[in-house]
């Protein structure tokens, strides 16, 4: 009986080709759109993200400042440094630290060639590769503990700084190139990355060596500045307050001192980029709410239209000895074969215009667009939904008046 | 078969009341053939509408093959609509995405009947009306009098013990209309129990079992027990 029933359900659906298109088409479209607008908020979002973290993710940068509050019997105004050997003592005292490496940094003249430029040249840990995301290009790699050890003479450079001295499209790893009159070879070089964040010069302008190279030849005494990061990023601030409290005591200024040890904390940055975050993604939620609603107005009313408009045969069927119940599982029916042809088509659309805007040389623009499953499936529930609801009303009123009253409308 | 007993029908829209039905009595026996007739505005198709279980009285009795309607639920009264009652429009109220075959299998399917069983049925009768080689016309693709032919397949096809026709000549032209009259005389001559609007004159021909409305109320009897 039921099958038998859906067999009629399905014939007469066919039969109504203007209707069903015009429903068919409204969800069709509704999915599409509310799917594809989505999914080029997420991409600018996580493109935003992306290039917000080119810097490094949850990383403090530490200076030497000069003191502001007398301390010990020394006045205020006192300039401080930091040695050599601080990032150890750090390192050995503050136990809330992962990773540390100082950084040392000289402006030098560099030669490839006939070739030849300045660039800033620093000397950083191995331990700096994951805190500043200087992540090396397939086949090549960071400055290693071995390199550090055995004092190497070995770069890992900026990808411009390679365009700039070896030249357009050639691979510099393996080569020579002169700092200062000095050969080292190029062990790696920095993939192409977005960086907004940055306190001297970008990376892909700068090349990286071991700090016992740069010693070596240097033999600086202080350094410019260290780069640390906690073990938690909940601990962020406590592993700051350690430092500057392992520090005081060594150097002897105040604890209190704000100014005696400046520190960029970027999880502060990243805190205010949450929030933005949290700010965007309630907009795109609105967005996505606001698109949901006009796609689903827009499918409510077709559905409702053609609900009133079937009202009289609704009444002609009762006339003729349909029970309400029939009346209400074909209407079930109907808009399930409906919504799962119409959402389904609307998905798969919208899945072939993703495919085919990332095939497309756009990503500058919208960066890549992803589907994100859980957007997906909801929005097509959300869709089904509102096409059941809206015709549910009209059909279950149909379906509860007389039959003569429905059929005069 | 049927009997009225004091129905009185109050259509309230907005302000005004129109008392439609102003306690109408009536007897009609199994094998009749009834015309209702009366002026424009008098009552005749609400009363065949409360004949026909598409619509309520206001109040008063209506008692169908010794069933008073008011004790019915919905899904029984669907059943008596589908199984007792064949009801033809004035205007056909076919389903116009329907072939002439599905319209009148409609009733059948309502009532469950088999596949094969469904077929004999609905060829038969449409054979019967005449209509046998438009089956599969949809009724936009039919003249006004195939179409009634077919509504009156429709109404026949579930074996009704009555047929009540609310003026289905009135949308004919002369020609086309004594072939429907013909048709109903006819199913009246095989045993049916009819009961027929209509302003057609010529009903006086086939039937002098009127009932004559005016302003709601039944004027005389004529033949009525
Ligand atoms: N649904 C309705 N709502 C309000 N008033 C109605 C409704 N249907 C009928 N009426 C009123 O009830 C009265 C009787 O109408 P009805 O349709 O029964 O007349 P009728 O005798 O069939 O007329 P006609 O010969 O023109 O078909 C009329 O005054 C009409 O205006
Ligand atoms: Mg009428």
């Amino acid at each position: 009986m039921i099958i038998k029933n859906i067999i009629q359900i399905l014939r007469e659906l066919s039969k109504q080709k203007m209707r069903t298109m015009l429903t068919l088409f409204g969800i069709f479209w509704g999915t599409t759109s509310v799917i594809l607008l989505l999914s080029f908020g997420i991409a600018t979002k996580s493109s935003v993200s992306k290039t917000m973290h080119g810097m490094g993710e949850q990383i403090c940068i530490i200076w030497a400042g000069k003191t502001s509050i007398s301390y010990g019997g020394f006045p205020k105004g006192r300039q401080l440094s930091w040695y050599n050997d601080d990032a150890h003592y750090l390192k050995d005292n503050v136990p809330l630290i992962d990773d540390i490496s100082p950084q040392y940094d000289r402006w030098l003249p560099v030669n490839v060639g006939a070739k030849k430029q300045n660039f800033s040249v620093n000397a950083v840990w191995p331990d700096f590769k994951e805190m500043r995301n200087m992540i090396p290009r397939q086949g090549s790699r960071f400055i290693s503990s071995l390199d550090q050890e055995k004092r190497r003479r070995v770069v890992f450079i900026g990808n411009e700084v390679e365009k700039t001295m070896f030249g357009e499209g050639v691979d510099a790893v393996g080569r020579l190139m002169y700092i200062d009159g000095i050969p080292f070879t190029v062990v790696g070089v920095i993939i192409e990355k977005e960086q907004d964040g940055s306190y001297n010069g970008r990376d892909k302008d700068a090349i990286f060596m071991p700090t016992s190279t740069y010693l070596a030849i240097y033999g600086d005494r202080y350094v410019n500045n260290m780069v640390a990061r906690a073990k938690d990023i909940t601990k962020t601030e406590q592993m700051k307050k350690a430092i500057i409290a392992a520090m005081a005591k060594k150097y002897r200024f105040s604890p209190e001192d704000e100014q005696a040890l400046p520190i960029w904390d970027t999880t502060e940055m990243d805190q205010f980029l949450g929030t933005f975050f949290n700010g965007f993604t309630i907009f795109l939620g609105i967005v996505g709410v606001m698109t949901l609603i006009v796609g689903g107005i827009g499918i409510a009313n077709i559905m409702y239209v053609i609900v009133e408009e079937r009202t009289s045969e609704i009444g002609v069927k009762r006339a003729i000895g349909a029970k309400k119940r029939l009346i209400l599982f074909q209407y079930i029916v109907e808009t399930f074969v409906i919504a799962s042809i119409g959402t389904t088509s609307g998905f798969l659309f919208a899945l072939l215009m993703i495919f085919a805007i990332n095939k497309a040389p756009l990503d500058d623009f919208v960066g890549t667009l992803e589907l994100n499953p859980f957007i997906a499936v909801t929005s097509i529930f959300i869709i089904s939904m509102i096409t059941f609801i809206a015709g549910w009303g009209p059909a279950k009123r149909a379906s509860e008046l007389d039959p003569v009253v429905a059929i005069n409308g | 078969m049927i009997r009225m007993e004091k129905i009185r029908k109050i259509y309230s829209t907005g302000k005004v009341d129109v008392e439609a039905l102003r306690g109408v009595n009536l007897h009609i026996k199994k094998g009749d053939f009834v015309t209702v007739i009366g002026p424009s505005g008098s009552g005749k198709s609400t009363l065949m509408n409360i004949m026909g279980c598409l619509d309520k009285p206001t109040t008063g009795d209506y008692i169908l093959n010794g069933t008073n309607i008011k004790n019915l639920n919905d899904n029984q009264l669907s059943e008596l609509r589908n199984h007792e009652i064949g009801f033809v429009f004035q205007n056909f109220n076919l389903l116009p995405y329907a072939s002439a075959y599905e319209n009148v299998e409609m009733p059948l399917l309502f009532a469950g009947v088999g596949g094969k069983k469904r077929k004999q049925k609905v060829e038969a009768i449409l054979n019967k009306v005449g209509l046998s080689d438009r089956m599969d016309h949809r009724p936009n693709e039919l003249s006004g009098g195939q179409k009634q032919r077919v509504a009156i397949a429709r109404a026949l096809v579930n074996d009704p013990n009555i047929i009540l026709a609310d003026e289905p000549t009135g949308n004919l032209d002369s020609h086309s209309g004594r072939e429907i009259m013909e048709l109903f005389v006819n199913l009246w001559q095989e045993g049916h129990t009819i009961v027929m609007i209509t302003h057609d004159p010529r009903a006086k021909e086939y039937t002098d079992n009127f009932v004559n409305i005016t302003d709601g109320k039944i004027l005389r009897e004529e033949l009525v027990a």
